[in-house]
């Protein structure tokens, strides 16, 4: 079964939990079954149509799934996601 | 609340004052909980194109997930980030508010001529409406 593993700052969210066995066979239904278990992780990452936010890059092994095949991407037993928080800021000019 | 060691905040300011007159940036590790303690800090490079970074900064995403693979094997938590305003207020901007997260403490320095002048730490509403900001006890 394919795994989200949960950074630390986000754990409060998922009551603690590092690593998530998740059902679905494509990143994006991966994602909305992580939703489904810890819906609070829901206002951090998507947007309020429902779509991922830009603030989240979700990995795939060490490949942003951008670059693979995207919400599409298909998911293999072994393979475990990773939802790491853009970190980006700045002086307004 | 958010307690540091003096000692990490003049790390802090040192790197900040280091990467004067573009922005310097960093991680604050340490155990979540009221208060935040922070018990280590570690410095990342400025991912932005060297033309911006003296208005912007950003994590490049393998030195988030470093550093949060550090954090794990310590026990600890990313708590929260540090920035450097150069010549500009340590107070958040609105591009800062944009994309911020209501998760971490971001401890911006106020860097004036080279030296590190102030440093304020600010919590994001949930409501992403504005920052608050959050005391800081040196200990």
């Amino acid at each position: 079964m394919p795994s989200i593993k949960i950074p630390t700052p986000l754990r409060p969210y998922t009551e603690g939990k590092q690593i998530i066995s998740i059902e679905g066979e494509t990143v994006g239904e991966a994602l909305s079954f992580l939703l489904s278990l810890h819906p609070e992780l829901k206002e951090h990452f998507y947007k309020e149509d429902g779509q991922l936010s830009r603030f989240a890059n979700i990995f795939l092994g060490n490949k942003h799934i951008i670059t693979l095949q995207d919400l599409e991407t298909p998911l293999l037993e072994e393979d475990i996601l990773r939802i790491i928080p853009s970190i980006a800021g700045g002086i307004d000019l | 609340m958010l307690k540091i060691p003096q000692n990490l905040l003049d790390q802090i300011h040192q790197h900040l004052e280091e990467t004067y007159p573009e922005e310097g940036v960093g991680f604050l590790l340490g155990m979540d909980g009221e208060p935040r303690v922070v018990t280590e800090i570690l410095i990342v490079p400025n991912a932005r194109e060297k033309e911006e970074r003296h208005h912007r900064y950003d994590v490049a995403p393998q030195d988030i997930i470093d550093a949060d693979e550090t954090a794990e094997k310590k026990g600890l938590s990313i708590i929260g980030v540090f920035h450097s305003h150069p010549e500009h207020p340590d107070k958040p901007s609105e591009f800062d508010r944009e994309r911020a997260h209501s998760f971490f403490s971001y401890i911006i320095t106020s860097v004036e001529k080279g030296k590190s002048v102030s440093s304020r730490s600010w919590r994001l509403l949930e409501d992403r409406s504005k920052f608050i900001e959050e005391e800081i006890e040196i200990k």
